[in-house]
């Protein structure tokens, strides 16, 4: 038993922490809000170049060949940044499927393409205009449909950077990306990366409102001397310590390729959902007002979080697919 | 990272599990919180003892078997699983025993640590006291030194002190020089119960066993072989233990697990109608108890690569606490009139329920550990 990332997985993720510093700032994601389609302009370019995008695509399609221990950190820092790019579904969820199926695409979207996803569950997908193809998942298929045979119709998100469509097909001629398992096994890794991007997003809102507690002063002293702050903050903790750990292992448990690395990946989306949702509304409760504004950053991050909570089933349906597995568990 | 256990650690397991199979007794003891149940336990931990189960993580001078921390997991992951007794010389083995390996002398732990492992020695924890709770530094208990006869004299009274009707000695911390702030002047004592002067009076707890007493402390000499640590160095000596009472030691993942497991089976009773929000909320506290099995387990790796645990035990003691609570509940809401019964097979949730209640207020309440989360952990400012 070794459950800890080793030096280079740390590094990976500082180096993306570093580059997302830089150019995911909030001044970058509010312009993000404002532009035509969402996204931040060449950072998608970064991250290829830093080889984020293509770390789970074998070495011998010019991938990193490595595995998703290695990617859950950089996703979780993702979150933290409020990263406004669809690297969940490109760099965890159309990258291995298409390396295992179908190489031409791959070459693509390894040179700079990016791929927009719609879960099962989901009617909708994010930046589906701005990306080249867009990964449709149903129950038991997947399939990588270029844009222009698409049809979509925009719809608004409560996230501004998170550009909504609607899919329509206009062709039912198109085969399948890999049989079901494949497509079981990418909707698994989806739903973990926007499990990871929650722990960082959780992360990030509890971050600021320590820093702002200790700042803001009310009756001559800051606010995060009150217990009545530092017990909201302290439950944002808790529920961010216990969840952690859960994202990790089901990380592992999907390179391991464990036979319950699906209801692993469950346990922790539940649980990253509910330490965004504590950690949420500590934030938005601990800095009063100020956090109710539009003009200060707090509302990028919690919107995102609000998001992705409801995205690639929420915590109740991965809760219900944990009990149908657990009972499965029992009857075998 | 490699989360799969060595083949070693596998066999470990196997023969623990083996071995709790042949010797769990069937129907379960009475509670190890009244006078017949006590002694019944005890005749459990001298099994223990014997098969060299009841340290595991000791060395094998005191009746251990030297297994590693994962080992010890393990161990109490099977012995939950195997719904074996509770330990009536946990204080001893899980609280003192770690500050007795840190700060003991060899006299001491030569002394007492083998009887203290098979139970001949039982051991109580002597903080609180009528007006020092959460606030321990508040105590008043005296200790005045004895030079002519080479040790202290003790005046004062403990409370709450678990078990400590049955316990053969105690362990707590007394005042040693009155003018010292807080936090100093208090020193470290470990006391035999029949010493001349101690009255011990049994305080019925809200379970209704005589799980609690009062202590009574009326010139109760000890002598110096019995201080533990420095003289006036008591507070941080007691931290150590505290430090392990609220995370590791006391509440291993196997208890959580074991817990939500039975909870799950009840739910799959077919003669029970379980509503959807209620189905929801068990996965929900199953998930927990998965969750703090690996919290634990990333805590023990950096453990295991020589990082200390810190002010993180209070992180994991509001967690484990409430779960426990939380996991109860449940039982209870599933069991409907039932919940009520003292008899019957289902009689166990509410002793548990009761029992269970009672962690957020030991070992620093949930107040004071939040207070800890969000001060030590956080970095907010103490005022």
């Amino acid at each position: 038993m070794d459950f800890a990332f080793d030096a280079n997985q740390l590094e990976f993720r500082d180096a993306v922490s570093g580059l997302l510093a830089e150019h995911c700032s909030p001044v970058q994601l509010r312009a993000a809000w404002e532009n035509d389609n969402g996204r931040i302009p060449q950072l998608w370019d970064h991250l290829v170049e830093m080889g984020v995008v293509s770390l789970l695509a074998p070495e011998s399609v010019g991938g990193l060949g490595l595995g998703y221990v290695d990617l859950v950190l950089i996703l979780e820092a993702s979150g933290w940044a409020g990263l406004p790019e669809p690297l969940v579904e490109t760099a965890a969820v159309a990258v291995p499927l298409l390396a295992a199926h179908d190489p031409v695409k791959l070459r693509s979207v390894l040179a700079g393409g990016s791929v927009a996803a719609r879960s099962p569950l989901d009617e909708h997908g994010v930046w589906i205009e701005s990306c080249p193809w867009t990964l449709i998942l149903d129950t038991d298929h997947a399939y990588v449909v270029a844009h222009e045979w698409i049809r979509t119709t925009a719809r608004r998100s409560v996230d501004g950077a998170r550009r909504l469509g609607t899919v329509e097909v206009e062709s039912t001629q198109f085969r399948a990306v890999g049989d079901t398992v494949a497509a079981a096994a990418a909707f698994d890794r989806g739903a973990l990366g926007f499990a990871a991007q929650q722990c960082g997003l959780a992360a990030r809102m509890l971050h600021m409102t320590v820093e702002y507690a200790k700042q803001r002063t009310q009756f001559g002293l800051p606010i995060g001397s009150f217990q009545a702050v530092k017990h909201h903050l302290a439950n944002a903790r808790v529920a961010l310590e216990f969840a952690r750990p859960l994202v990790y292992r089901a990380a592992w448990s999907i390179d391991a390729g464990h036979p319950q690395a699906s209801m692993h990946v469950s346990m922790a989306k539940s649980a990253a959902d509910d330490a965004a949702h504590v950690a949420g509304r500590a934030a938005l409760q601990c800095h009063g007002a100020i956090g109710y504004t539009t003009e200060y950053d707090l509302h990028l991050y919690l919107k995102r979080s609000w998001a992705l909570a409801r995205s690639w089933g929420d915590a109740t349906w991965h809760r219900t697919r944990v009990g149908t597995a657990l009972a499965d568990r029992q009857t075998a | 990272m490699d989360l799969t256990f060595s083949p070693s650690e596998q066999q470990f397991r196997d023969d623990a599990r083996a071995w709790l199979v042949d010797h769990v007794p069937r129907s379960p003891l009475p509670s190890g919180d009244t006078a017949e149940g006590f002694a019944a336990h005890l005749e459990w931990e001298r099994t223990l003892f014997d098969a060299g189960y009841a340290v595991v993580s000791w060395p094998k001078q005191y009746g251990g078997r030297e297994a590693s921390l994962w080992e010890w997991l393990i161990f109490e992951e099977e012995y939950f699983r195997a719904g074996a007794p509770q330990r009536v010389t946990q204080n001893g083995i899980f609280l003192l025993a770690p500050t007795l390996f840190e700060f003991g002398t060899d006299e001491q732990k030569d002394r007492i640590l083998r009887p203290m492992a098979c139970g001949e020695q039982t051991w109580c924890q002597g903080w609180s006291e009528p007006n020092a709770g959460s606030d321990l530094a508040a105590i008043t208990s005296r200790a005045a030194r004895d030079e002519t006869r080479g040790g202290w004299v003790l005046n004062g009274q403990k409370t709450w002190t678990t078990r400590g009707a049955f316990c053969t000695h105690l362990f707590g911390l007394f005042r040693t020089d009155p003018e010292a702030p807080r936090h100093r002047g208090l020193t470290y004592f470990l006391v035999d119960l029949a010493s001349e002067g101690i009255t011990v009076r049994p305080v019925e707890r809200l379970d209704g066993d005589q799980g609690f007493a009062e202590v009574f402390f009326d010139d109760v000499f000890v002598p110096d072989t019995d201080v533990l640590g420095g003289v006036d160095e008591g507070w941080a000596v007691a931290m150590a233990t505290t430090g392990s009472e609220r995370g590791l030691t006391l509440r291993s993942p196997g208890r959580f697990l074991a817990t939500a497991s039975r909870l799950m089976d009840l739910a799959r009773d077919p003669d029970r109608l379980v509503d959807e929000r209620t189905r929801d909320q068990i996965i929900a506290a199953y998930i927990d108890a998965e969750a703090y099995r690996w919290q634990t387990f990333w805590t023990v790796t950096r453990m295991v690569n020589g990082n200390a645990a810190g002010a993180e035990s209070s992180l994991v003691k509001i967690f484990w606490s409430e779960l426990d609570v939380r996991l109860h509940e449940l039982a209870l809401e599933l069991l409907g009139p039932h919940a009520e019964l003292l008899d019957g097979a289902h009689s166990h949730w509410m002793t548990g329920y009761e029992f269970s209640l009672a962690g957020p207020i030991y070992a620093g309440t949930n107040e004071i550990q939040r207070n800890v989360v969000a001060e030590r952990v956080l970095g907010l400012p103490r005022k």
